[in-house]
């Protein structure tokens, strides 16, 4: 049967993929934030997953407003990036796991999340940075795992409750248990932390807010549900709601994780940013 | 938590929620900066705005906030910034240059503004 091996969070704003492409790991501004990730390469070339299931929130590439899913989840063989509007350039194929999308979507579905499934799906930096962050070189990194990819609507009100996100990953992580081959697997939570982008109230950060963020969803993560969309809004900025995609990880971790590393940085572009690699406790 | 617990409309100072009347509002502009997402869509609208705007029909005030490049006015006609961050791009806007523009300071006093949060 599959096996979840872990969690690990981080930003991924598209600055960092500039930042990698233009090599600026030892960097004054870049060094804070580069240097949580070579005990994450370790330990990835230590368990060697052979999938990830990214957990990311699409940001306007995939999908318009004129369909817009709560939930989406890739059924592909393989995902490509594009260049967003700005001329990104394209990065090798990612190869999927469109047999075990299905066994997810699936799963979830006869466990009442009503999920849209996508055969095809353009992946923008939500999913790209951190696999980039993770598994540097990509395609000619051998170790780079099948990805699956999951987005969650974050583009426009309503968006999901803290539960709901929470939720959507306890029943992840039963399906992807289910799984009957005898695989491992990561899941990554990615966004955030504290950042808005628009209106005056731009270059809004809360410290205090993510740092009690990244304790309590180790720790108590069915606290974090009785914060509101609107309080989550107020208190991690207008972008900052990417924090459900670290819910809904934690949600497919078992309920003890120990927490191997984790960092937290401000200002990366306009967030501060928050990566963590949290390792299941059966 | 029940629906009615929930206020959808408490203002945040600064702050725009973009739900279902902004997005109803906003189609038309943020369907054309949608479009942005594709090299030969920024191109055609580089060579003639007014007619760019046209096909996508956005109204009089859309039309001027892009005219102005100016993103509370774009906020104001119903732009999402996911969307108008596409719209940026074309003439190399940061999200920093944005962030400065509606804060009503200069990038590198916004830069400042982000680096400080983090003493």
């Amino acid at each position: 049967m599959a096996r979840i091996l872990g969690g690990i969070t981080t930003s991924h704003i598209p600055a960092v993929g500039n930042a990698i492409a233009n090599k600026m790991f030892d960097d004054p501004y870049w060094k804070p934030f580069f240097d949580a990730y070579p005990p994450i390469h370790e330990w990835l070339a230590k368990v060697k997953p052979d999938v990830v299931v990214n957990i990311y929130n699409d940001h306007g590439l995939g999908f318009f407003l004129d369909q817009m899913p709560t939930f989406a989840i890739g059924a592909a063989h393989e995902y490509h990036n594009e260049d967003e509007g700005w001329g990104l350039k394209p990065l090798p194929p990612f190869q999927g796991d469109a047999r075990m999308s299905w066994h997810i979507i699936e799963g979830m579905v006869a466990d009442e999340f009503d999920i849209t499934s996508c055969q095809e799906l353009a992946v923008d930096h939500g999913f790209t940075v951190p696999m980039q962050l993770f598994w540097p070189g990509l395609g000619d990194n051998p170790d780079i795992p099948r990805a699956i990819p999951i987005s969650a609507n974050t583009v426009q009100h309503p968006i999901p409750t803290l539960k709901r996100a929470l939720d959507f990953g306890k029943s992840l992580g039963k399906a992807i248990r289910s799984y009957p081959d005898d695989i491992k697997v990561v899941v990554l939570g990615t966004g955030g932390l504290s950042h808005q982008l628009d209106g005056e109230r731009a270059g809004f950060i809360n410290r205090e807010f993510d740092e009690m963020c990244m304790e309590k969803i180790v720790t108590d993560p069915e606290s974090l549900t009785s914060i509101s969309r609107h309080e989550l809004v107020e208190k991690a900025g207008a972008q900052g709601t990417e924090f459900l995609m670290w819910m809904m990880m934690r949600g497919a971790l078992t309920e003890k994780v120990n927490v191997l590393n984790q960092n937290y940085h401000i200002p990366i572009s306009n967030t501060g940013a928050g990566t963590m690699l949290m390792e299941c406790v059966d | 938590m029940s629906i009615e617990e929930f206020d959808h409309h408490t203002p945040i100072p600064g702050t725009t929620l973009f739900d279902g009347e902004m997005a109803m509002k906003g189609y038309a502009l943020n369907k054309m900066c949608y479009s942005f997402n594709g090299a030969a869509a920024r191109q055609e609208y580089l060579n003639d705005p007014m007619a760019y705007y046209a096909k996508f029909k956005l109204n009089e005030a859309q039309i001027q906030a892009c005219e102005n490049k100016n993103v509370l006015e774009m906020i104001a006609a119903g732009g999402n910034i996911y969307y108008l961050a596409k719209f940026a791009g074309i003439f190399k806007l940061s999200v920093q240059d944005i962030g400065a523009q509606q804060t009503s300071v200069t990038t590198e006093e916004f830069k400042e503004k982000l680096l400080r949060q983090g003493d």
